[in-house]
């Protein structure tokens, strides 16, 4: 009977006021089919609530979909908060409409890579999964 | 010191000085088994349970979230710190999970004095209910005063997992409506508290009155009963008068609708009056004695097992033993005979 392997958490979260979650949840539903424990909190999620959740569910990753134009206010508070609740180690990844300027400017304040329109899920998968390995090996 | 043993030993620390961190860093230990899960929990479970433990159960979409937020609210308004456990499935095939029942729970995300865990069954050997026994264990060393356990009431395992609380509330809507349905599910066994939730519906009523006629039953049989097993296994008059006590609990059927959080505050007055009810009949002792006793059984099964098929000597066995089966000089047997051998030498 072989030893359980650690599962892997992710919360997948929309944070600020944009109303259109479809692809929050699509990319929820393809990180469950890739054997992730998946937490989704919903719409409408404030950094503060983000980290909170992130924090009591122990999650590796913290992945975000901003369509509203407001990632450069929210995506880096997210990860100061996160840092100054003493989750350093979590990654933060996510996707949605960002400018590639503003996903050079974003990876250069401790965020990890952002994905665009189109990007097939399986691409996202692997990222997360190189990083997790990245993490082991370091 | 090992990294790992200076690693639980700071957590052990920060877990103490009430970081959430720690605790919620306790839970994955727990959850995935990481070396040393074991002397994390003899380190940190060393008190009596203090907290109330409620277990909130009831078929998929009956509002168990929205309910338990809902009670969660009530308490937070009157001090008490409140930490939830919320149980959702695990993929059979990918092993993934979507857990989502903080959904409902999202304006209790950021208060201080709640703390809310998804848990995913991960479904090996009845683990889950170990671990969740584990991890409500957990949180209560950690402080809360109260503990709530969210549970899709199907299946042997949820039942095992609502077992771990003190008060089983079985929320139920008035779709439900076939009551033999619900007496037939083995819901109707394990309820101290019924709820008819989105009580706004038609035949919520209806179901209530169906339900209550239903229990009543279930009680005048369970009392007898108890009081025949009373007069011929037990000697002497104290025994019986507990026993005729403890078979005096009224489980209430209480409509609710959490949406306009109608009936909640009823519901925590019947929570509390069963506990209460569980304190001055014994009950409450007995409860966490027969709880302690089936965690002990089940604690030790998990380590025989572990430790069984950790070892080198059992795979090698095993091999060498498939090797004999296929020569035609084994059986399925006696290579168990040969492994257990080795282990209980």
């Amino acid at each position: 009977m072989p030893h359980q392997e650690p599962k892997v958490r992710v919360l997948v979260a929309k944070p600020g006021l944009d109303g259109h979650d479809r692809g929050a949840k699509v990319i929820a539903a393809a990180f469950r089919d890739a054997g992730f424990e998946v937490i989704y909190t919903g719409l409408r999620q404030t950094p503060e609530m983000i980290v909170n959740v992130a924090v009591q569910e122990d999650v590796r990753v913290v992945a975000m979909s901003s369509l509203s134009g407001a990632h450069m206010t929210l995506f880096p508070r997210v990860r100061q908060l996160l840092d100054d609740a003493g989750a350093d180690k979590v990654l933060v990844t996510g996707g949605g409409i960002i400018p590639e300027a503003d996903m050079r400017s974003l990876e250069s304040q401790g965020i990890g890579r952002l994905f665009g329109p189109g990007t097939p899920t399986t691409v996202a998968i692997e990222y997360v999964r190189k990083w997790l390995v990245q993490q082991e090996t370091a | 010191m090992t990294p790992e043993g200076f690693f639980l030993a700071q957590l052990i620390e920060d877990f103490r000085a009430r970081s959430t961190v720690a605790l919620a860093r306790a839970i994955s230990i727990i959850e995935d088994e990481t070396d040393g899960f074991q002397d994390l929990l003899r380190t940190l479970l060393v008190r009596p349970p203090l907290a109330k433990r409620i277990g909130v159960t009831g078929p998929p979409g009956a509002g168990k979230s929205s309910l338990v937020a809902g009670i969660a609210t009530i308490c937070l308004a009157q001090g008490e710190r409140t930490g939830v456990v919320a149980v959702d499935p695990s993929s059979p095939n990918s092993g993934g999970a979507l857990l989502g029942d903080r959904i409902r729970m999202n304006d209790l995300s950021t208060e201080p004095g709640i703390f809310i865990r998804s848990m995913a069954s991960r479904g090996s050997f009845g683990g889950l209910a170990t671990a969740t026994k584990d991890v409500l264990g957990l949180m209560d060393a950690f402080g809360f005063d109260r503990l709530m356990l969210e549970t899709v009431g199907v299946g042997q395992t949820e039942m095992e997992v609502v077992s771990a609380t003190d008060t089983v509330v079985v929320v139920l809507v008035p779709e439900s409506g076939d009551t033999i349905q619900a007496m037939k599910a083995g819901l109707m066994e394990i309820g101290d508290i019924f709820v008819i939730n989105k009580a706004d519906r038609s035949g919520a009523v209806r179901l209530q009155k169906e339900m209550t006629e239903a229990l009543n039953l279930r009680d005048t049989s369970m009392f007898l009963n108890n009081s025949f097993r009373s007069d011929t296994y037990h000697e002497g008059v104290s025994e019986e008068v507990t026993v005729l006590q403890q078979a005096d609990w009224d489980i209430p059927v209480l409509l609710t609708d959490a949406l306009s959080e109608e009936g909640i505050s009823e519901l925590l007055s019947a929570i509390e009056a069963h506990h209460n009810w569980l304190e001055e009949s014994g009950g409450l002792a007995s409860r966490r004695r027969d709880r302690a006793r089936a965690h002990i059984g089940e604690v030790v099964n998990r380590e025989l097992r572990r430790t069984t098929w950790a070892s080198v000597e059992t795979s090698l066995r095993l091999e060498m033993g498939l090797n004999d089966i296929e020569a035609g000089k084994g059986t399925t047997y006696s290579v168990a005979q040969d492994i257990l051998g080795e282990l209980l030498r």
